[in-house]
């Protein structure tokens, strides 16, 4: 990734800090926005993006993180309808290229789908990796008993 | 008609008497336990305790079948998804949720959510009754692109006398009802105005303040 990317990050927490820290020493201009100040503790001290303290459901504080110039919004807050209000936000009414949001109810996923909000579902995805350490340790069975 | 209201409160149990009142089938969806008991106990109502923006929750409260779900929730991200939810899963015709925050109802009409701010309806509603001591009601409909507005007549209006033909309306104004001694007429160009008489007239936003300037003479 040779450009610099335009990232906005809404919600703070074990995810959005880690996504945040990382993609701040990239070099990507990163803004993080949560509605508690207290998370923006978990940010690295060499993290050179913008805090905006607020609620991201508020248009306000999306324009004040000047959403509009976003190539990419990724919503990880720990509430799924906060996360896929802000994505739809960002990409019907900001035209943000490329939207990601987490939602941890695999059910909820389908219908956003539908609605073009392209969204990862830490759920599902453990439970992935979990049937394939089955499916893994079943293969190793296999082989001893072959 | 089958009604499905997702939120807690006053104004839902409120409301909930009222369409319980006309006969339709209501069903409630609340997260506090205590309320969902309170609430089946006061309402002859089906309650179910959970999350309304879940969507096995909204396939056990029956949302399948239900003609309206109205998401009057505190959070205006939980009313969002509730009434998508229930539009893009269940098929449910008419969907309709509360914006607490007034800028909402904009972004969410955006995604296809129809949407109303009671902040937009009680503001509108005292500056134009303050505005006004003639003005008797009124009552935004069309998603407040629309008002309906009484306005009674006394002897000092500036239209009273006039034959309505003579009176000079702006373009999307409408005289609807004349209310005179309990009477309702529909009037017509011929129809003399006289003091004591109730109107109600339909106006636009954008004309609203010269109409009814128009009739009580006073600046809006």
């Amino acid at each position: 990734m040779g450009n610099r990317l335009y990232i906005v990050i809404v919600g703070c927490g074990r995810l959005g800090s880690y996504l945040a820290n990382h993609l701040s020493r990239m070099g990507h201009s990163v803004v993080v926005i949560d509605s508690n100040e207290e998370t923006f503790n978990d940010l690295s001290s060499d993290f050179s993006g913008f805090r905006v303290m607020g609620d991201a459901t508020q248009i306000g504080i999306l324009k004040e993180a000047k959403l509009k110039q976003a190539d990419v919004l990724f919503a990880t807050t720990h509430e799924d309808n906060v996360n896929l209000m802000v994505a739809q936000i960002a990409h019907k009414l900001f035209n943000v290229r490329h939207v990601l949001a987490r939602v941890f109810d695999p059910r909820r996923e389908q219908v956003y789908e539908q609605l073009g909000i392209e969204t990862i579902c830490p759920t599902s995805v453990a439970a992935e990796m979990f049937l394939m350490a089955v499916a893994g340790s079943q293969a190793v069975e296999g082989d001893k008993m072959s | 008609m089958k009604v499905m209201i997702v939120g807690g409160g006053k104004t839902l149990y409120f409301l909930c008497r009222n369409f319980i009142a006309k006969g339709y089938t209501v069903v409630i969806i609340n997260r506090n336990k205590e309320e969902c008991v309170q609430l089946a106990r006061q309402l002859s109502a089906t309650v179910v305790c959970g999350d309304g923006s879940d969507a096995v929750i909204l396939k056990d409260a029956g949302a399948v079948g239900a003609d309206v779900v109205l998401a009057i929730t505190p959070n205006d991200q939980d009313n969002l998804v509730i009434c998508q939810l229930a539009a893009l899963k269940f098929g449910v015709p008419r969907t309709i949720a509360m914006a607490n925050d007034p800028e909402n109802v904009e972004i969410f009409e955006n995604l296809g959510v129809t949407a109303f701010s009671t902040t937009h309806i009680v503001s509108s509603l005292i500056e134009q009754r303050a505005s006004m001591e003639q003005i008797i009601n009124l009552l935004p409909i069309g998603e407040g692109r629309v008002n309906v507005t009484e306005i009674a007549l006394n002897t000092d209006s500036p239209v009273t006398g006039k034959l309505l033909k003579d009176i000079v309306l702006p373009e999307n104004a409408l005289v609807a009802v004349v209310m005179r001694d309990q009477r309702p007429i529909v009037p017509r160009g011929g129809n003399q105005l006289l003091a004591g008489d109730r109107l109600v007239l339909i106006t636009l936003p954008e004309n609203h303040g010269p109409v009814l300037k128009i009739f009580s003479g006073e600046e809006q």
